[in-house]
């Protein structure tokens, strides 16, 4: 499937465009980890429907010019991004991080996107000051931020001595872009809960039941700031059902975009 | 030939290393018994002192949220030093300016240590280790351009005596700039930066500032300070480095028999031996490139950390250039191969105590360095002399 560069604002993003499929297109803003054409979902979700996938500035091959640092600098970029491919409207779908983006995005020209779909998004503070909404994965030793983000660790993490050496420079590159991304305040723009309520669009809220990083608690309060969006959750599924579970997720979310 | 007494004034009862994961950021401080604390800063302040009766020179630094290193604010234990010391250079080395938010208030405390201590300030700036990310909650990723602009920013503040000016950059924004005190040495105090890697020490060496490097043994330094000419001679500051822009660190201990030498060695090694810090501490995203976390990865051996390797014996300390122990023939033959092999220095920063070397031996080590190594090493190696010489002529001369 065709993956090309294309040049906005200056950054060289890395864009896959499945160029199939009728109907709206998905603008799908991958999480932390970053997007892969092979991961599970790819295929299913772009039989039915144009998917296109944007790899983050920093993110894959995608540059990352110096004076951007923020998620908000990204929203913008999306924005002409969705220019230059004559986007009117689109879907978005955003995991993890990339859910933070899309919600950015949503209140900036909620007129613009029909549909939402965020999985495990980040972004928000909801709870008391003295407590982390989001654990500190940079704070905790590799095995257990594991145990946070998979239902199921053992198959699904990571084999580092498997990978290649662009896989690997890949991996700590995304690692080193989140920190910078999100390291203050963590995880999250404090202005983002003042202005959600601009998103009119349907939105559904999707989180793994195994998910360590995103609580129920913080799925629920997180919907609760956008007048039409419900929550749904899935089983034998961390923070990356997209991955852990494919099917279930692919089926869920084509689902609710074609309601 | 300069050298200083650096103590890191550690906290070192603690309960069984296997009983907690990190003896950094994460150690609950009811470890910590202030009154003991408030006795070992007495203790560390008369060794600091008993250094420049003996004619050597006073470093301290600054960490955070450790038992290694009880000085998270380094100008304040500096400010007393510049009261109860009457005549030695005051390095700290030095002010994590990456992890400070205001580079203004930096130049202030700097400046102000200046003018208590008449003029005996060594201002000294370090990017940090990388454990001292998470208590200053300093984003890891960028922290060299932060540095180098607060760097710059500082030299402004201390040098700009025209009244206010601003600075909106690309991390520090000020709009009124205009700091009292100004340093009592001009053009300002002597300017210190640390680095450990090649790419750092090119920078520091086009700016002409004093470059330190921390235990990084015979071959890493020798490649950090050729990186330090080559960024010097590029910056079109002639072909000649003195010795006295170059700073090395080594665990040092002096006794006056063999069998107390090894002793207080031993005892220096918990330096190395108490860091105890799992890797998501001691390697945080971004502060070491990607380039070197793939080879990580793939089995190389961690630069970060000494911890586990055989610089944790004293043996194998002394082979790799960490340390430098023995009676005072043994280490000044140990300084001069180092001293030749990286092609010179003219500052020996010494790590004088560490853990539980007690205070007597401590005193001992630095009088035994300070009457019977000392001398010898200030005829061996005048300040004057060019660094890069690699054979020892210089020895044979003298």
């Amino acid at each position: 499937m065709p993956v090309s560069k294309l040049k906005v604002a200056d950054v060289e993003l890395e864009l896959f465009d499945s160029g199939q499929g009728s109907g709206r297109p998905i603008l799908f803003l991958h999480g932390g980890g970053g997007f892969d054409q092979r991961q599970p979902f790819v295929a299913p979700l772009s039989e039915k429907r144009r998917v296109v996938a944007p790899s983050h500035p920093g993110f894959g091959k995608s540059s990352l010019p110096d004076w951007l640092d923020s998620v908000d600098d990204i929203a913008h970029l999306y924005l002409e991004l969705m220019d230059h491919l004559k986007f009117d409207r689109a879907d978005l779908v955003g995991c993890s991080l990339g859910g933070w983006i899309a919600a950015e995005m949503a209140t900036k020209v909620p007129e613009r996107f029909s549909r939402l779909v965020l999985v495990g998004p980040v972004g928000v503070k909801v709870g008391p000051p003295d407590r982390l909404d989001i654990p500190d994965v940079f704070a905790k030793p590799e095995a257990e931020v594991a145990k946070l983000i998979y239902h199921d660790p053992e198959r699904m993490k990571p084999d580092t001595s498997k990978m290649s050496d662009d896989e690997l420079s890949a991996m700590f590159r995304a690692r080193e872009t989140l920190a910078l991304l999100t390291w203050e305040p963590w995880m999250h723009n404090p202005k983002l809960k003042r202005r959600l309520h601009r998103v009119t669009a349907p939105a559904l809220f999707i989180r793994g039941e195994s998910d360590g990083l995103v609580s129920q608690a913080y799925l629920d309060a997180y919907a609760g700031l956008l007048p039409n969006a419900r929550t749904q959750t899935m089983a034998a599924a961390g923070h990356v059902p997209q991955l852990e579970q494919p099917a279930v997720f692919t089926a869920a979310v084509l689902k609710f975009l074609g309601e | 030939m300069r050298a200083w007494h650096f103590s890191e004034t550690a906290y070192p009862f603690l309960p069984p290393a296997d009983s907690y994961p990190s003896i950094r950021v994460s150690l609950p401080n009811r470890i910590y018994d202030p009154a003991k604390g408030a006795a070992l800063y007495d203790r560390y302040i008369d060794e600091w002192l008993v250094a420049e009766d003996e004619g050597v020179e006073i470093m301290l630094n600054e960490h955070h949220q450790t038992a290694t290193c009880v000085d998270p604010a380094a100008p304040l234990m500096l400010a007393a030093l510049a009261r109860l010391s009457k005549k030695a250079r005051l390095l700290i080395l030095g002010n994590p300016i990456a992890n400070r938010r205001q580079p203004m208030r930096v130049a202030e405390e700097m400046a102000m240590v200046d003018v208590l201590s008449h003029g005996r300030l060594e201002a000294g700036f370090v990017r940090g280790v990388p454990y001292e990310v998470l208590p200053a909650n300093s984003n890891p990723v960028r922290m060299n351009e932060r540095h180098w602009e607060a760097l710059d920013l500082i030299v402004k503040c201390w040098t700009n005596h025209d009244g206010p000016f601003s600075h909106e950059g690309r991390f520090f924004h000020h709009r009124s700039i205009n700091i009292w005190p100004r340093p009592i040495q001009q053009p300002h105090p002597p300017i210190w930066v640390s680095s450990t890697s090649p790419g750092g020490a090119a920078q520091v060496g086009a700016h002409g500032y004093i470059q330190a490097t921390f235990l990084t043994g015979f071959d890493n330094t020798k490649r950090i300070f050729e990186s330090y000419r080559r960024g010097w001679r590029e910056a079109g500051r002639g072909q000649d480095v003195p010795v006295d822009r170059l700073a090395y660190a080594a665990l040092v201990y002096v006794g006056d028999t063999e069998a107390r030498a090894r002793d207080g060695a031993e005892k220096l090694l918990w330096y190395v031996t108490a860091n105890k810090v799992p890797l998501h501490f001691s390697n945080p995203p971004g502060y070491v490139p990607v380039a070197m976390n793939v080879q990580l990865a793939k089995g190389a051996h961690n630069v970060v950390s000494v911890t586990g390797t055989k610089q944790a014996t004293v043996d194998g300390a002394v082979e790799a250039g960490t340390m430098f122990a023995g009676t005072p023939d043994q280490v000044l033959a140990q300084i001069k191969k180092h001293w030749y092999h990286v092609g010179g220095y003219g500052n020996l920063l010494i790590m004088g105590q560490a853990g539980f070397l007690e205070h007597d031996d401590t005193v001992h080590g630095i009088r035994m360095f300070a009457r019977e190594v000392y001398p010898r090493l200030k005829e061996l190696f005048p300040d004057t002399t060019i660094s890069g010489v690699t054979e020892p002529v210089n020895a044979a001369a003298s």
